[in-house]
Formats: C-alpha cells, sequence, structure tokens
C-alpha cells in the first residue's frame, strides 16, 4: 500500500510539473487530491486496513498528501505569475513620447543668476551682502566719496539727476554701487566686510553701454588689510567665477575714493591668457591680449574714512579696500551674449536659454 | 591724448617698441587705448628725389613723364622714369618718391606700371597720399636740402606711431607731450631732456637754444608788453592768473612743414603759423593759449569778469553763445572778446592781415571751467585741460615756448616784459613719506632708495631723513599729490606691481558671511515663481510718461510718477516706474508679437515712491546710513500670464490662464515661504483701474493688504495687444515678513483620528466664500481642524441669485476619538451661523 502511495506521489509530481495552464492544474488537484482521487480513499480507508499498516500507510500519505498541495499551490503561481507577466507585456505604451511635466519650467533671468553666484562666492570669503537706494543723495554718490563738488571726475560718469525744484542737481540715480560704501559704514564699525551688488545708471547708451546695468560693490575695512589683500580677494572670487586656472592682472588707475586705484583684469580663459587659439588665430574674446578688463578697485582714500570718522574709522588704525564690476559683463562672457542690449529686452527666446 | 611717438622722443626714448611702450604705460596707470601709425604702415620705400625732368606724356594731356633721381641704380642714367598726373610738378623740385614695393596708407603697393604705354617706376607722392596733410591741389614739395635718395623718414614723419593715451582727470600733467616723456622716463629709466621752457629742444624747425624767458624777455630797445596791453583781473577765484605777451612785425602764415606734420600728427588742423604756436605749445606743455591781434583790441585793454546774464559773445568756432553771471569772460572795450578758458572770440581773431600779436597764458578756475562747459554744451582742447585745474605756474612755462616759436616761426619781435596778474598761491607744503607707510598700504616692502629713486624719476624732489623721505611735489603735480597716501601711490605704480604684489588674502572680519533673512526668503520667493512655469525678466526703471495713462492710472494717483529725470535719455525714459506692470505688460506684448504663442514672466524689481513708509528691512526701502534716501524704493514681485501656465502636451491641451491659475502662483508663492495669503474685495475700496473690476482683488497677508491679483482691464491689455492676461504685484518685504521660515515650533499631532463631514449650504450669488468660510471658522471652535469648499454650483435646483457651496469639514481632538454626540452641538451651532450671514442648509 505504501508503495502505491509513493507511485500515486510520482505521477502526480510529473503531472503537476506538465501543466502549463490554470486548467490544467486544476485537474491535477482533481484527480489527485480531490474527494473521488485514489490518495484520499486510501486515506480514507485507513481505519479498515490492519492495524500494523495503519502507522506507515496514514504517515506515508498524508506526508504526500501536503507536498502535493504545497506543489500545486507553487505551480499554480508560477502560472498566475507567467499569464500576468504575458498580459502586461501586450500592456505597451510608447516610452519615447515626452512626460508630463508637473509644471512648466521657468528660468531665472541670466543677471540674477550670476548675480547669486557672485553673492555666494563672497559669502564664503566671509562677506554680508546689502542694499542700498539707487535713487540717491549726491552727498553718498559724490561728496563722500571724495568727489567735491566741481570735481572733474564728476564728467567720468554722465549722471542723472532728479528734477527737484527744492535741490537742484542734489539727488541723482546713483551712477556705481560705491554709494553704499558710505552707508555701510555709517551704519556699523570696523571691520567691515560687505558686498552690494544692485542697479546703477548712467547717460549713456549704446551695444556696449546700457543706461541702466547692474554692479557688484565689495569693501573690506578692518586692521592691517593691504593692496596684496585685494589682489587675492579678486583672484580667489574670480576663479571661482571663471576657472581655477585664471591669474588677475591690476593695472593702476584713477578713482576719486581709492588711493592707490586699479583696473583689474582676469587672464582669457578661452585662451588661457596667450592671446590666441590652439590654431594660431588671434582669440575674438579677449581681442589677443590675453586678459579681459573686469572692473576697478583700489585701497579706500582716507578722505573717504574722514566722512565716517564718527562710526569708528580713523585711516590711522584701519585700512581697506574696495572694488566693483558689472554684473552683465560677467554675465556677458561666462554665457557669450554679444550684445548688452539683449539682458533687457526679455526675449524669452533668450531667457529660456538659462536653467 | 594723441601722442606722436618721435616729438615724445625729443624728451625720452625710451627705446621700447610702441606697442611695448604701451603696455608698459598701461600697467603704470596711463591707459593707451591704441597705437595708430600715421600715413604708409612702413617707411621703406620712400625716398627723397629731385625732379630732373618733366615733359608732357604723349598720349594724355594731365599726364607728364618726369626724370627723378632717387640716388639709387634704378635713376642712374638719367632718372627714373616716373609718371605723375599733378599739376605742380616742375623740374628742380625736392619731392617724395614712393619705390616699387612701397606701400601706401590703405595697403595699395607701389608697382611698376604702364601708364598709357609708358612705363613709370614709382610715384611722387602729395601730403594727402602720405596722409600728412589735407592737400591734394599737387605734390608734396620740400624745401631743397636732403639729397636723392635720403629715406623720407629722415625728413617727414612717415610711418609715424601714435599713441592714443587714455589720460585719468587727476594727471594734468600727461597732458602735454613733455609730461609723458617724464612718465616715459621714469617707466624705462632712459635719459630724460630739459624741459622745452628749460633749455631742452622745443621742435626740429628750431635752435636748441630754447625757449627760455631770460634770453628773449628784455630785447634792447623793443616796446614794452605793459604800454601797448593793460589788463584788469576783476574776478581772481575766477582767473587765478592771467599772463600776456605783445608781439610785433608777426608775419602770418602757414607754419613750416614740421610744425605742421606734428600738429596733424596729434590730431589738430594746422590753420596759421600763430595759431598753430598757441596749439602747439598747448600740445607740449599742456598749458592751452589763445592769441589776439592786439591791434583789434581797442586800446590794448581786456577785463576778465563774470558775464552779465544774457551776455552774447561771437566764438571763434562761429557759434554765438549767451553767458550767465556764472560763467568768466574776457571783454575788452566794447563787449566781450572770448570765453575764458573755453574760446576766444571772432572780434579780435587772428587772421592773415595780422601784425601786432598778444598771447594769453592763463590759469582758470577748474570747477567753473566744467560747470561753463555743461551749461553751455562747449567742449574744447582748452576747457578739457582747464576743467581739471591748472597750476597757475603753468602760464610761464606756455609763454616761455611760445616767444621762441613767435621769433623763429614768425620773424615776431617780442615786446619787453610779461603782464602777469596772479593771485598768490600757497606754497606747495613738502609731504612726509614715513617708513614702513608703503609696506603698510601695499602689503610690499620697498626700500627707501628705491622709494626715492621713483619719486625722483616721476620729477619731485626728495630729501632722506633716515628711513623717512621728505617729498616736494613739482607744480604739475600739485593738486594730484597732497598726501602721503598720494606718494604711497606714486611709488607703487611704478615698482612693477602688478609682477611683485603678493596675493594674499585679509585676517578676515571676524563673523561668518551670509544672507540676511531677507535676502534668503526672496531667493525662495523668485524660486518658486520659476518653479510654477514663470520666466524671470528684468525691466528698465525708466518709464515712459504716457504709461499712466495706458495703465489708466489717475493723474493724482501717486503712482502717475513721483521721480521725474531732469536730464533724461529721451522722454519715453524720463520717469521712474512706480509699478512693474507695464514693463512686464511690455515685455509681454514684445513676446507675443515675435511670435511666442504663450507668456508666463514675472519680475523682482524695485519701485520708486514718494518718501513716506519705509520698510520693513532694505527690501522695504529702509536702507542702512545716517540719512534716509530721498524716495521710497520697495521690491515688488509681479507676475503675469497669458494663454496657458501649464504646457499643452501630446495628451491635451493647456487651458489658458485665468484668475485662479494666477491665484494658484500666488499661493504656492506664500506656500514655499510657509504663509498664506488670501484674496478679497473690500467694499468700498478702490478697485486697480487696469484691472478688471470683476476678477480681481486685494491680495493679503496677516489681513495687511499687500498687492493686488487680477485679470487686465480689456481695455489696458488692449494698449498692450493682448487678448486676455492675468496678473498680480505685491510688496515682497510685506510677504517676507509674514513667513514664518526657519522659526515654526513644533507642535504634537494626534493619533486619534479625524471626523469628516460634508454640508451644502445655498447663499447669495455674491457672497463672498471667504465670509462662508469664516462663519464656519468662527462658530467651529477649537475641534474643528479644517473646513474648505470642494465644489460651487449654480444653475438646475439652485435658486435665480443663489449658489451652492459645498464644504468639507474635519474635526478632531488631541486627546481622544470623537463621538457623534460631542460632534452634534458644535454642527448646530455651525448651521445656526451659516443661517445667520443668509445661507440655507441644502437637502
Amino acid at each position: 500500500m505504501v508503495e502505491r502511495i509513493e507511485q500515486i506521489e510520482a505521477e502526480a509530481k510529473a503531472a503537476i510539473e506538465a501543466a502549463s495552464s490554470a486548467t490544467d492544474i486544476e485537474e491535477a488537484r482533481v484527480r489527485y487530491l480531490g474527494r473521488k482521487a485514489e490518495l484520499t480513499g486510501i486515506l480514507r480507508g485507513i481505519s479498515d486496513l490492519p492495524p500494523e499498516q495503519r502507522g506507515p500507510v496514514g504517515s506515508t500519505g498524508n506526508k504526500v498528501r501536503k507536498a502535493l498541495e504545497g506543489l500545486i499551490e507553487a505551480k499554480v503561481d508560477s502560472i498566475r505569475h507567467a499569464e500576468l507577466e504575458k498580459s502586461l507585456a501586450g500592456d505597451r505604451i510608447d516610452v519615447t513620447l515626452p512626460g508630463s511635466p508637473a509644471r512648466r519650467v521657468g528660468h531665472l533671468h541670466p543677471i540674477t543668476r550670476t548675480r547669486r553666484m557672485i553673492e555666494d562666492v563672497m559669502v564664503g570669503l566671509g562677506y554680508q551682502v546689502m542694499e542700498g537706494p539707487e535713487v540717491e543723495h549726491d552727498y553718498y554718490n559724490f561728496t563722500a566719496l571724495n568727489h567735491p563738488e566741481g570735481h572733474p571726475a564728476r564728467m567720468l560718469q554722465d549722471t542723472f539727476y532728479v528734477e527737484d525744484e527744492q535741490h537742484v542737481e542734489q539727488v541723482l540715480l546713483r551712477t556705481h554701487t560705491s554709494p553704499m560704501q558710505v552707508r555701510a559704514m555709517e551704519a556699523a564699525p570696523p571691520p567691515l566686510f560687505m558686498i552690494v551688488p544692485g542697479k546703477t545708471y548712467r547717460r549713456d547708451s549704446d551695444a556696449t553701454h546700457s543706461p541702466m546695468f547692474h554692479q557688484v560693490e565689495g569693501l573690506a575695512v578692518g586692521e592691517g588689510i593691504t593692496l596684496a589683500d585685494l589682489k587675492g580677494t579678486l583672484l580667489a572670487m574670480l576663479r571661482e567665477i571663471f576657472g581655477p586656472d585664471r591669474e588677475i592682472r591690476m593695472r593702476p588707475h584713477f578713482f576719486p575714493f581709492t588711493e592707490p586705484s586699479v583696473e583689474f583684469d582676469v587672464s582669457c580663459f578661452r585662451c588661457g591668457g596667450s592671446g590666441s587659439l590652439d590654431d594660431g588665430s588671434r582669440c575674438g574674446l579677449c581681442k589677443g591680449i590675453g586678459w579681459i578688463e573686469l572692473g576697478g578697485a583700489g585701497m579706500v582714500d582716507p578722505n573717504v574714512f574722514g566722512f565716517v570718522a564718527d562710526s569708528g574709522y580713523d585711516p590711522d588704525s584701519v585700512t581697506g579696500f574696495a572694488f566693483g564690476f558689472g554684473v552683465e559683463r560677467i554675465a556677458m562672457l561666462r554665457h557669450g551674449v554679444g550684445d548688452l542690449r539683449l539682458f533687457f529686452d526679455n526675449d524669452m527666446r533668450m531667457l529660456e536659454q538659462f536653467s | 591724448m594723441r601722442v606722436p611717438y618721435g616729438w615724445m622722443a625729443d624728451y625720452c626714448d625710451p627705446g621700447l617698441l610702441p606697442r611695448d611702450l604701451a603696455e608698459r604705460m598701461a600697467m603704470t596707470g596711463t591707459e593707451v587705448e591704441r597705437v595708430v601709425t600715421l600715413g604708409p604702415p612702413s617707411a621703406e620705400g620712400f625716398v627723397i628725389g629731385k625732379v630732373l625732368d618733366v615733359v608732357k606724356h604723349p598720349d594724355a594731356d594731365r599726364l607728364n613723364v618726369c626724370q627723378v633721381d632717387t640716388g639709387d641704380a634704378g635713376s642712374a642714367d638719367g632718372g627714373r622714369t616716373i609718371v605723375c598726373g599733378a599739376p605742380n610738378v616742375a623740374a628742380g623740385q625736392t619731392v617724395v618718391v614712393a619705390l616699387p614695393g612701397a606701400v601706401m596708407p590703405g595697403g595699395m603697393k607701389i608697382k611698376q606700371a604702364k601708364l598709357r604705354g609708358v612705363e613709370s617706376n614709382g610715384m611722387i607722392c602729395s601730403d594727402r597720399e602720405l596722409e600728412l596733410g589735407e592737400d591734394h591741389n599737387g605734390i608734396l614739395v620740400l624745401e631743397d636740402g636732403p639729397a636723392a635718395g635720403t629715406p623720407a623718414a629722415g625728413v617727414l614723419p612717415l610711418a609715424e606711431p601714435v599713441l592714443e593715451l587714455e589720460v585719468t582727470p587727476n594727471r594734468t600733467d600727461c597732458f602735454g607731450i613733455y609730461g609723458v616723456a617724464r612718465e616715459a622716463h621714469a617707466i624705462s629709466g632712459a635719459p630724460l631732456a630739459p624741459a622745452p621752457w628749460d633749455g631742452g629742444p622745443i621742435g626740429p624747425g628750431v635752435g636748441s637754444e630754447s625757449g627760455d624767458l631770460e634770453r628773449l624777455g628784455d630785447p634792447a630797445g623793443a616796446v614794452k608788453t605793459a604800454d601797448r596791453a593793460r589788463v584788469l583781473v576783476r574776478d581772481e577765484e575766477l582767473c587765478p592768473r592771467f599772463t600776456a605777451r605783445g608781439y610785433a612785425e608777426v608775419k602770418v602764415g602757414p607754419s613750416p612743414r614740421w610744425l605742421r606734420s606734428r600738429l596733424i600728427a596729434a590730431g589738430m588742423r594746422p590753420i596759421s603759423n600763430v595759431v598753430d604756436i598757441t596749439n602747439y605749445v598747448m600740445w607740449l606743455t599742456g598749458q592751452p593759449m589763445h592769441a589776439y591781434d592786439l591791434d583789434l583790441v581797442p586800446e590794448g585793454e581786456l577785463v576778465i569778469r563774470r558775464a552779465e546774464n544774457g551776455e552774447k559773445v561771437a566764438a571763434l568756432d562761429g557759434n554765438d553763445y549767451e553767458l550767465t553771471d556764472r560763467m568768466v569772460a574776457v571783454a575788452d572795450r566794447n563787449g566781450l572778446a572770448g570765453i575764458g578758458g573755453m574760446m576766444g572770440g571772432s572780434v579780435s581773431e587772428v587772421s592773415d592781415s595780422t601784425t601786432t600779436v598778444l598771447m594769453e597764458a592763463a590759469n582758470w578756475n577748474g570747477p567753473n571751467i566744467l560747470r561753463t562747459s555743461r551749461d553751455l554744451g562747449l567742449r574744447s582742447e582748452a576747457s578739457s585741460r582747464f576743467e581739471k585745474q591748472l597750476h597757475p605756474d603753468l602760464t610761464l612755462r606756455a609763454q616761455a615756448v611760445a616767444a621762441r616759436l613767435m621769433v623763429e616761426v614768425c620773424g615776431a619781435t617780442p615786446m619787453t616784459g610779461i603782464v602777469d596778474i596772479a593771485a598768490p598761491v600757497p606754497a606747495a607744503e613738502p609731504i612726509w613719506l614715513r617708513a614702513g607707510r608703503v609696506e603698510r598700504i601695499l602689503g610690499l616692502a620697498i626700500d627707501t632708495d628705491r622709494q626715492a629713486r621713483a619719486l625722483e624719476m616721476l620729477g619731485f624732489g626728495v630729501q632722506r631723513d633716515g628711513k623717512d623721505l621728505l617729498v616736494s611735489v613739482p607744480p604739475d603735480r600739485h593738486y594730484d599729490v597732497t598726501r602721503e597716501i598720494d606718494l604711497v601711490e606714486e611709488v607703487g605704480r611704478i615698482s612693477d606691481l602688478d609682477r611683485n604684489l603678493p596675493a594674499t588674502l585679509p585676517s578676515g572680519p571676524g563673523r561668518p558671511g551670509g544672507l540676511s533673512r531677507q535676502q534668503v526668503l526672496q531667493r525662495r520667493a523668485e524660486d518658486s515663481l520659476r518653479e510654477s512655469g514663470f520666466d524671470e525678466m528684468v525691466g528698465w526703471s525708466f518709464t515712459d510718461p504716457n504709461e499712466k495713462d495706458r495703465l489708466r492710472l489717475d493723474p493724482e494717483d501717486p503712482r502717475a510718477g513721483a521721480v521725474r529725470l531732469a536730464n533724461p535719455l529721451s522722454e519715453e525714459q524720463s520717469l521712474m516706474r512706480t509699478t512693474l506692470l507695464g514693463s512686464v505688460l511690455g515685455a509681454a506684448q514684445r513676446n507675443l508679437s515675435r511670435g511666442a504663442d504663450r507668456v508666463a514672466l514675472f519680475e523682482s524689481g524695485r519701485v520708486y515712491l514718494p518718501a513716506a513708509a519705509f520698510g520693513p528691512g532694505p527690501l522695504g526701502g529702509d536702507f542702512p546710513g545716517n540719512t534716509r534716501p530721498p524716495f521710497n524704493e520697495p521690491q515688488h514681485l509681479c507676475g503675469l500670464a497669458v494663454g496657458s501656465v501649464d504646457p499643452s502636451t501630446w495628451r491635451g491641451e493647456a487651458s489658458g490662464a485665468d484668475f485662479f491659475a494666477l491665484k494658484g502662483v500666488l499661493e504656492h508663492l506664500a506656500g514655499s515661504l510657509g504663509t498664506a495669503v488670501s484674496v478679497e474685495r473690500i467694499p468700498g475700496a478702490p478697485t486697480q483701474p487696469f484691472l478688471h473690476p470683476g476678477k480681481s482683488g486685494v491680495v493679503r497677508v496677516d489681513e495687511r493688504p499687500i498687492g493686488w491679483i487680477g485679470e487686465i482691464h480689456p481695455l489696458v491689455a488692449a494698449e498692450y495687444d493682448l487678448d486676455c492676461a492675468v496678473a498680480f504685484e505685491i510688496a515682497l518685504a510685506d510677504l517676507l515678513q509674514a513667513s514664518p521660515v526657519g522659526e515654526e515650533a513644533y507642535r504634537d499631532f494626534t493619533p486619534f483620528p479625524p471626523v469628516d463631514r460634508d454640508l451644502a449650504v445655498l447663499v447669495a450669488e455674491e457672497m463672498p466664500a471667504s465670509s462662508v468660510l469664516a462663519a464656519v471658522r468662527d462658530s467651529g471652535g477649537e475641534l474643528l481642524a479644517s473646513v474648505s469648499v470642494f465644489d460651487v454650483y449654480s444653475g438646475e435646483g439652485v435658486g435665480e441669485g443663489e449658489k451652492s457651496l459645498a464644504l468639507r469639514l474635519r474635526f478632531r481632538a488631541p486627546d481622544r476619538t470623537l463621538s457623534d454626540e460631542e460632534i452634534e452641538p458644535i454642527w448646530s451651532g455651525i448651521i445656526a451661523a451659516l443661517e445667520e450671514i443668509g445661507g440655507k442648509l441644502r437637502g
């Protein structure tokens, strides 16, 4: 009898193994485990067996029954999965079609992006970011920056004045972000490390001059600050903006509110400062010079400290440097924008090129 | 300032290629805009020729066949054959020949060529062809002297390099050739000749014993200047010094070639020898001059005084100028004879018939000249120097050089003495340059000897006192170098700073850098609009006075314009904007006209309003500093959408942006700052004239109004060629103030489940949903966790003039699961509150 059970087991296993559909497996289940199945009959008739056979037959029969139940269950699962896979494989989409955007993607203006980048670099060097008024008193834009009344340097920056019957020529659109040097020093004693990004205005308009443009001013005042520190600071900033291999060049210049004054250039990032490209042609970016002019800087003139002496700025105990440069210029260089006026035209075909 | 290299080399030849000199000058503080070459690109192939013979060309009336000795093999046998079309060519002339191979200005290369059958072996040149002058009536004919075959460059400034300097306004000394030569000396170390007023050379045609005052001061038996000219200075503040010298027997005529060539190279037009001398002296010394025909000055009397308002003067440029009493004039007995420091008058202009000349070298008040120049809209070479404030002592230098030239060039007899009316000038005190000062400022040690040497080469007087230096300043640096720090700069700029200065970082601010809270949140706000699909734009701060009409603003509205420019570039840019809306509408219009099918733009920028309330913070217009800004400049955010905000895709067409789409953007913006805005229609409050009155509202945060949102009024939209647009504008600082970002306090949340209940209420059509929600909230008590509208319905089943709002209410207690019995009384209270505002519960 035990042998018969083992025979049944072998047959059933083969049948289960061979089943390839839900129907096949159900047939196998009915045939080998159903009410009319032989194994079921054997187990049902155990009590009719001689006592010495009841034990072995019962235990073998139940073991086989359990094993077959497990096999059938596993087979059912496997057949279901296969059928699911089959139906999924037929349920196709074209994955190459564009996704449905959560929202349209907008873009920040290249001036904003450039300004933020500069801010982040300078914040990393320990600077605060400050804002100041664009419509400003003459005092802050000129007088306190050591441009006395009638100083020819006032002519260097063609100024927009505000119509104001009470104060003729006393209110103007700031021609640089430098007025905030004085405001910031009035507001806080040294040490002071700050930058001022913002709009500035000059009465000038062509492809390279816009009557409105953006500058970033920098000011560092404390004990023992030198022109060499200015050079190091500008170099660190320019390398963040234009790449780690950049060099800086400072050319003596004149600004009324710094002494000594310099203009600073960065080595050309297209030709590496050589002035010529790999094919031997002249570099168009730096015009073959190897350097790109960026801005003005210098050591804060003691006369400027004189205007903020009450806030603790004594030229015998502190020195400082200041610098300024154009945001558009950096953006034009970094992104290859050829015409300054494009920044204020706001054509979306331009704006959407900058993410 | 144009500096012909050869002229500068009279005083200092630095022995550098012009472009290398330019580079060195740029690195020491004098920008060289460019180096140009006058005339042919190279002097190669240009030689002196002697015209031996001229015969008519057999086949051309206007051409001559010349035989020219050019001192070379090509002209050995009876001369070189050159065909020449000039009418003035004649045998015996000394001319300039361009030999085959020479390159003319503009790049044309001279070749052997047959002209109507006659072989021509070169070209005889005119002034104009060599860019030496404007004369093109014929060939250039030189005085006899140079031998045939002499390189022409030895005689004429061919291929003359000219440095175009961009002189900074403090460096008045570099507005004269001699000052530039001294700079070249300091840069290169090459020797410097004495100054032209101090025994140095004056020009190629002028004897070397120069224009020193002592020699020419008192020719025996001559007339005295003071006998012929009387000068009164009535305003010493405006005219600190006036010097004048008379000349008799002046022969007015064209200047000699060398003088004309130098003026042309310097960019000036030769006029006559006397006028040319004034210009030459100015270019050489930096001190402008003016020449009067003394016979045309009644009684020789000149008065320097303030002009009267409305007084007119006919100036040398042919224009009449009307002066004011802020300007200084030179008057003769009959009226004005010039505008001080600006331009002479035509009344006593030097002409061909002039024989007696008064040479003026005066000093004027710089700021006053600057203002006069601006007020008159007139800028001359003289005024551009005087406005930077010259030193009064330069006047006598100019007189010394001019005297020599008047004698040599015009054959004039100088009158004895110079009329010199001078206000006292405080002597320049010597300045100490203390040991260690240079290093303290530059961060680079330069030893005392090198400091002293640098200053001496720049023309300063230096006395040593241990490691300190006592420095005296020459007159032409008087106004520029007044303090120790100025000496530091002088030492620094010629110490090859670029190469030697280390790059270090300052020891540090002592506190971390960073963005302010406002700045952090501003970025977040801008980023949120970007995330919502809006492109950021940057509009002009300027606007057009007509914008207020396009926006339908009342002329009395403060937004009709607060800041008006006195000198705008154009009327279209004469006001500062008071709203960003005009800029954004304009940009939308431009984009649509260029083919965009939808627009979603935002701007984060300032508006310019009357100075009233400032703040909060810099974004609200409250800037640091002792003096309030003259106007209020709060930062605004303005967004505008035309067409869809979300994109159309292959799955379906996007719907056009409407009020609610934009309100969603605004809510996203507030949400990204951790706060919320509400939009209300405040009864009785004025609506924005540029918005659709039925589809717009006030944006509020914490009950405070911060801006507006709505559909653009169709009349305004039409002004900008838009069909339908929705927009908002808010004051950024006010929104940021409500943001709790970074300051949120954690509140425990409950594990007990909420109970949700819905209701539908009928209310009057015009009842705002916010009032219904407020009634529910106010009556719901602490257990009402939230309430929201999930449907709005009007139409069938709802009465005329009514709408049905479906609300979802969520109740929750922190410490227990709520039972229906607990909710029931609250529910009744809510129903009662809704009935109180006229609501009827639906079925």
